[in-house]
């Protein structure tokens, strides 16, 4: 088999969604394509505009510093260690490992260093789930860092299976509050929170992992020890089944839902409705945040006592 | 014992040996894994479902599939 652009051989991946075969270099290409009109779409960030990328030293995250990197964009990362074991031990390793080896500016950011525990102990003692305790936590840091760095748009690596994982999740609720947040870029608010841009979401969670295996991207493989049962997995399995029926399901799933909606929707009614939080000050829709709600039975833990960054960025 | 394929696996990570030779979609689908959630890479380079696989090759079949807090982190 040829290459379905250039006819080279060999070809290193098959694309079914877009009944195409593609060589290295093509593939590469092809990626590149995706990003940039992603990014464009949806007027993500400009190119003198500094971006951080919420990097867990999987995939996504190292793939989308490699890609903005390589495409001329001032980014910069900033790693959660969660405090989950060896696992998490492992993926600070492999983002410091990149970050070092391209140069790239990184923060690094211990939940353990703030709350006195990382993600188990936080989700036991708060008698939550532990996705939705690392998710609580991780969205708070991500913001809040931004903010003290001066840096006003997150990026994160949500891929095309993630938003059709989530879409159909939010849809087998009626969860209709969440599907003007599923735009892969949310407005800033004042000055109090970052725009969030998801510029992988036109990529599938395969294209972006061939891409990181092409570019010979050392990523964290294991999957999250405390994510085994997440819904999202499960949501993406039954996607992934109907995707081996009929290529293109989850694309069409997806980016239909998007095309159906304006590039800038307006704020929801729960973003109109947007305030401080009375503890910590960060941005809410109630009088607490779900932050300060999370952490408050963790015993001595009196959030946000000053910045973040001054115990944490990386010289 | 003839030479077999050998097949690195992930979640759990362990080898598996199969008798060669057979394409990786066959491959996959004795496993009972989707094209979709997997890669499949022989000495370091990424190969499709057409390709043929054979004794004595080295073979990972790398999962692709992450999720938790990572899928809806924002």
């Amino acid at each position: 088999m040829r290459c379905k652009r250039c006819r080279a051989t060999p070809v290193a991946i098959l694309l079914p969604r877009h009944h195409t075969a593609l060589c290295a270099g093509c593939f590469d290409q092809y990626v590149i394509g995706q990003v940039e009109r992603a990014i464009q779409d949806y007027r993500m960030f400009r190119k003198d505009e500094a971006v951080l990328i919420a990097v867990s030293g999987g995939k996504d995250s190292l793939a989308l510093w490699d890609l903005l990197h390589r495409l001329g964009y001032q980014a910069a990362g900033l790693h959660v260690q969660q405090g989950i074991g060896g696992y998490s031990e492992i993926s600070e390793m492999k983002t410091r490992a990149f970050a070092d080896a391209r140069q790239l500016p990184l923060t690094v950011y211990a939940l353990a260093n703030e709350y006195g525990g990382g993600v188990p102990e936080i989700a036991e003692t708060a008698r939550r789930s532990a996705c939705s305790a690392c998710g609580t936590l991780k969205r708070y840091a991500f913001n809040k860092i931004a903010r003290e760095l001066g840096v006003h748009v997150v990026a994160t690596g949500h891929n095309l299976d993630d938003e059709a994982a989530r879409l159909l999740g939010n849809l087998l609720h009626w969860q209709t509050d969440y599907l003007a947040k599923q735009s892969p870029a949310l407005p800033a608010w004042e000055s109090k929170l970052a725009r969030k841009v998801k510029p992988l979401y036109r990529l599938a969670e395969r294209e972006i992992a061939a891409y990181a295996v092409l570019r010979k991207i050392d990523y964290m493989i294991d999957e999250c020890p405390m994510s085994h049962d997440a819904k999202s997995l499960q949501y993406k399995g039954v996607l992934n089944q109907l995707e081996q029926q009929s290529p293109g399901t989850k694309q069409f799933f997806y980016l239909e839902f998007l095309r159906r909606q304006p590039l800038a929707p307006p704020a929801s009614a729960a973003e109109a409705a947007l305030r401080e939080c009375a503890q910590c000050g960060e941005p809410t829709t109630s009088e607490l945040c779900g932050h300060c709600r999370l952490v408050a039975p963790m015993a001595g833990v009196r959030p946000l006592p000053g910045p973040f960054i001054q115990l944490h960025q990386e010289p | 014992m003839p030479p077999l394929m050998i097949i690195k696996c992930h979640h759990p990570a362990r080898d598996v040996t199969m008798k060669g030779p057979c394409r990786v979609r066959a491959l996959l689908k004795e496993l009972n894994l989707l094209p979709e959630t997997v890669l499949v890479i022989r000495n370091d380079t990424l190969i499709t479902e057409d390709e043929l696989v054979a004794d004595e090759d080295r073979i990972e079949i790398r999962p692709v599939i992450s999720g938790g807090a990572g899928a809806d982190a924002l």
